[in-house]
């Protein structure tokens, strides 16, 4: 029962935090209302027993991928007014496109069930299960190429990020690297043969 | 009792509302990454869903590999959005036609 009146209270605060996401003006505003959808979303997977990725949630996403988020928003000066002038004409058209696709999907979802109108529960777990341990052990073995090329697709994510940001300044001074590995001792040090003066 | 349905009904409504999302906040560009990340989450409570439903982890390492490969195409988009940025001084979807497609 409780688990019950936890979930709809949730679900009811992911919807919330969702429309502000929508419809708030302030770009920051809509940040933080993702972070809380967020944290609601990791609430609602450890309710379905899911607490890895609950806790992966919070971490990889409010974290780091939302703080990236803020720092863009707040650092780009962007003109809200002017980028927010009111609703665009296809906002009606969005709106019945959602609606529609609500219904279809709930449509599909409950209604087709119909003879047997009992929810379909979730698998129960053994006594002692670990939902990290059994993540761990099939990603480790079964899924180890997919887990190395994530790891490719992060590296690439790095790379592009710095390449696309890195700009050239006028006037800074920085290393020619190519240069200062090219050199040989030969440049630098020159080696004079000369008699010995002698100092009368 | 919260079953299967329930997760798949949140994963349809967060769907529809971030496809709504992306309709409505058509000129600026960081809200619709962001409406991009709702629909991944969405994705995700599907996977969850049905990974628990059938008692097979498999879907909880799907949800895995996208929220990394989330977080990469987010690190990648906003610093597009910062070079977009910096070159138009305006990250207004609208005026972004200098490819005139």
């Amino acid at each position: 029962m409780l688990h019950t009146i936890l979930f709809y209270l949730f679900a009811a605060v992911l919807f919330i935090a969702a429309l502000g996401v929508i419809f708030s003006r302030n770009p920051v505003h809509a940040v933080m209302f993702l972070v809380l959808a967020f944290f609601q979303s990791a609430v609602l997977w450890l309710l379905a027993e899911a607490e890895f990725l609950a806790i992966v949630l919070v971490l990889v996403y409010v974290g780091a991928v939302m703080v990236l988020f803020l720092f863009v928003v707040m650092m780009l000066d962007i003109n809200v007014e002017r980028v927010q002038g009111g609703l665009t004409r296809y906002a009606p058209l969005g709106l019945v496109v959602a609606v529609v696709m609500v219904f279809e999907l709930v449509q599909i979802i409950w209604l087709r069930g119909q003879a047997n109108t009992e929810t379909l529960g979730f698998a129960a777990t053994p006594e002692g299960y670990s939902n990290t341990k059994a993540l761990g052990a099939i990603l480790y073995t079964e899924h180890v190429y997919a887990f190395e090329i994530a790891a490719v697709i992060l590296l690439l994510a790095i790379i592009a990020a710095i390449t696309l940001t890195m700009r050239r300044r006028p006037g800074l001074k920085q290393q020619n690297i190519s240069n200062q590995v090219a050199v040989s001792a030969k440049d630098r040090v020159r080696v004079v043969k000369m008699d010995a003066e002698s100092n009368s | 009792m919260i079953g299967l349905q329930h997760y798949l009904t949140i994963s349809a409504v967060l769907f529809a509302m971030s496809v709504a999302g992306i309709f409505i906040n058509r000129r600026n560009l960081i809200l619709l990454l962001m409406c991009i990340e709702l629909m991944l989450l969405a994705v995700n409570f599907n996977f969850i869903a049905f990974s628990r439903h059938l008692g097979d982890e498999t879907g909880q390492v799907f949800v895995f590999f996208i929220l990394t490969v989330a977080a990469a195409e987010a690190a990648i988009g906003l610093a597009i959005l910062v070079v977009l940025f910096r070159n138009q001084r305006s990250i207004n979807v609208q005026e972004l036609d200098s490819m005139k497609g």
